[in-house]
């Protein structure tokens, strides 16, 4: 009989096989999946990894990854400082679109004023517009012991409805005709966030991405702060006796994620998205969950994690028109992923016995 | 496709068309569409899918479909839209108002491929054309209904998004609801969305709680109709979009169905033969893009006959939904007697007209 033992310490091996074993048993339940639905699963599962790296319009779609997984790595990395000492930040979404809101209002402000300081005031509008979103549940927390959990849950939804007033009210376009949505960001150069370098998908965000997933390492192997996030994480008494002030961290935290989350919104605001509309957020804050998790909350990790969830996405949607595959399979496929990394994931601190006679 | 060829097709048709002779012909055409919702939303994009196949049934091997849904509107469009433009679509539907500047972004990059707008004003580029459907009309005949069947006097509309398109039709509906009952109120819930269940059964109930006992919605799913269904007959609906034909035993009185068929096969048709032109076009009852669903035996058969003479004389250009004299909400004249709205004021439209309470979403 099988049983589950813990292990006396985490298994280091289990710790980085686990998402690549995650990713394999994705692949084969995919597959099943597939065959069942009469398609053949080798060329889906092609489809969705190999073609937009290697395949045919790779020249187009290469650049689509990084112009999507920009978005989730810089939300992820914050997130993932956070989990690691225990803060759960559940409203990226939210945080991400009210940082698109105060970055695009400064920029919609000042039209059509030409001058090379509205793209980095904009910036930083973006970052405090996530960070106060999320200094809201951080303070409640800090004050009234507030579930961080729940309330910037629900501040998404109230963040999604202040989106809607602005795509119809404040920030429409004068010269819109009455519909719903800003100016567009692609014909006001001064605030636009264009492509560094197109093939690559490279715009500021991408930079930000990137540079911000070195930041974050460094902040956690060499800086105190980072050694006081991974011991709140670890060893929340010690971390006290440590002299770790735990409201401070939280504040911290929430800051650091809701400012990272409102500089992803701002950039797509400007760059790939265009314009501020109803719909503007499609949950990018939401899926840097699964992504902060997929890179081990290991800033360098969720960099690799990112990439891939990019994939599934560019890829599943290159499955979907050429091949005919419902949406829904390609969404399932996706959850399947989590779902085999949660399961994988108990062999790092647990392990397997096989129970000879015990009963 | 290879991209060779695809790029020597590209300069191909720039020659052509700077050549002024771009009249050829195709034998084989592949059309997509890219839709804002799933296909089994027995609404919006179940009738734009419903469309596609028409394609394919009238063409058969002369065409090829391939389809997106749940496709986000904003950068995922415009990433999509290049997907299909790449993997060799000749002609590309876009059929949800949102991807109103993606559509124009990829037609950019893409000279050769046609790409089709609904509901949206945009055309930058001699590539892109836009259309869309005359939906007041079926609006007329459904405020006629409303005004002759409700008891209580009071009405309700769950609008979507408060865009002119939204707007012409709660006006639509309200003024003949008015004509055909001159004591009659009406009610307007904002949904903010075009597809969502929950919301939307909440705004009928709450339009159901302020006394409404005639929904006629804006949104694509039955939501409103099922929510109609639980007070046994005292309140009813339409069906929107599609038919909604399950709900004829009970709340579903009539329905708008909107009927894309004709259009994508004469669009694609004329890719075909060579006859394609860039065009805004903006078909209704007349053209077969608006059908006013059965009106069922809950409504008394004179005010059925009633409602399909208006019908009739719509589609005959007798008669305009939007007919003067109609002044604005506030009161200021809008249509002097006799006079019809022209195109533009309605495609623009972002006003009520006299008699409506509350106001638009700013």
């Amino acid at each position: 009989m099988l049983m589950l033992e813990k292990r006396p310490t985490p298994s280091r091996f289990w710790l980085y096989a686990t998402p690549p074993v995650a990713v394999i048993l994705t692949m084969i339940a995919g597959g099943i999946l597939f065959a069942a639905m009469g398609k053949n699963p080798f060329e889906v599962i092609r489809t969705i990894f190999w073609d937009p790296v290697f395949g045919e319009f790779a020249f187009y779609l290469r650049g689509q990854l990084l112009v999507k997984a920009g978005p989730l790595i810089l939300i992820a990395i914050g997130l993932a400082l956070g989990f690691r000492a225990g803060i759960w930040n559940i409203g990226a979404e939210g945080q991400y679109i009210m940082g698109a809101i105060f970055g695009a209002s400064v920029g919609l402000a000042v039209f059509p004023t030409e001058s090379r300081w509205i793209f980095p005031v904009m910036v930083v509008a973006g970052a405090f517009g996530g960070w106060l979103w999320a200094m809201i549940p951080a303070i409640l927390k800090t004050r009234f012991n507030t579930n961080e959990i729940l309330v910037s849950l629900m501040l998404v939804y109230v963040a999604e409805t202040i989106l809607a007033k602005a795509s119809t009210g404040f920030l429409k376009n004068p010269e819109g005709m009455g519909f719903p949505g800003s100016r567009n960001f692609s014909s006001y150069p001064a605030a636009q966030n264009g492509f560094l370098y197109e093939p690559l998908g490279l715009h500021w965000g991408g930079v930000a991405a990137l540079v911000t997933g070195v930041l974050a390492y460094v902040l956690l192997t060499r800086h105190q702060a980072g050694f006081q996030i991974r011991l709140a994480g670890q060893a929340p008494r010690a971390a006290r006796f440590h002299g770790v002030s735990p409201a401070r961290l939280v504040v911290l935290c929430m800051g650091i994620s809701g400012a990272l989350a409102g500089l992803a919104g701002m950039f797509e605001v400007t760059g790939p998205a265009g314009q501020i509309s109803i719909d503007f957020n499609t949950g990018y804050g939401f899926t840097a969950i699964i992504v902060a998790f997929l890179g081990r909350l290991n800033p360098l990790g969720i960099v690799l994690a990112g990439f891939l969830m990019a994939l599934t996405y560019v890829g599943g949607e290159m499955a979907s028109t050429n091949l005919g595959l419902p949406d829904a399979a390609i969404q399932v496929f996706q959850g399947m992923l989590l779902f085999f990394l949660l399961a994988v994931d108990v062999l790092t601190n647990y392990r397997f016995r096989l129970a000879v006679g015990a009963r | 496709m290879k991209r060779r060829n695809l790029l020597a097709t590209a300069a191909m048709g720039l020659l052509l068309a700077s050549g002024g002779a771009f009249a050829q012909g195709m034998d084989k055409v592949k059309a997509c569409f890219v839709y804002v919702g799933p296909i089994g939303d027995g609404g919006w994009t179940f009738q734009h899918h419903q469309g596609a196949l028409a394609v394919q049934e009238a063409y058969g091997d002369k065409v090829e479909i391939q389809y997106q849904e749940n496709v986000p509107e904003g950068a995922d469009a415009e990433r999509v839209l290049t997907q299909m433009a790449l993997g060799g679509c000749n002609i590309i539907f876009t059929t949800s108002f949102g991807y109103m500047d993606p559509t124009n972004a990829v037609a950019a990059k893409f000279p050769d491929v046609k790409f089709e707008h609904a509901t949206g004003f945009k055309r930058e580029h001699p590539n892109v054309s836009t259309y869309n459907a005359r939906f007041y009309e079926g609006r007329a005949i459904q405020g006629h209904i409303a005004g002759k069947m409700t008891k209580s006097n009071k009405i309700g509309y769950i609008g979507s998004f408060p865009i002119p398109e939204v707007v012409m039709g709660i006006n639509s509906y309200y003024l003949h609801a008015k004509k055909a009952n001159p004591n009659v109120e009406l009610s307007v819930v904002w949904a903010f969305t075009w597809f969502d269940p929950a919301k939307e059964a909440d705004a009928a109930k709450a339009l159901i709680d302020q006394g409404v006992d005639v929904i006629a919605s804006h949104t694509d799913s039955t939501a409103p109709l099922a929510e109609a269904a639980k007070t046994n007959g005292a309140v009813i609906g339409f069906g929107q979009a599609s038919d909604m034909a399950e709900y004829k035993d009970g709340p579903r009185v009539s329905s708008i169905i909107d009927n894309w068929a004709p259009y994508y096969v004469k669009r694609v048709g004329a890719l075909l033969d060579g006859t394609y032109a860039q065009q805004d076009a903006w078909e209704g009852i007349a053209g077969g893009e608006v059908e006013i669903g059965e009106i069922t035996a809950a409504v008394p058969a004179e005010v059925k006959a009633e409602a399909e003479a208006l019908r009739d004389a719509i589609a005959a250009g007798t008669y305009h939904p939007f007919t003067g004299p109609i002044n604005k909400q506030d009161g200021s004249p809008w249509l002097a007697e006799g006079a019809t709205a022209p195109d533009g004021d309605l495609l623009g439209m972002n006003f009520y007209v006299e008699g409506i309470v509350g106001d638009i979403p700013q």
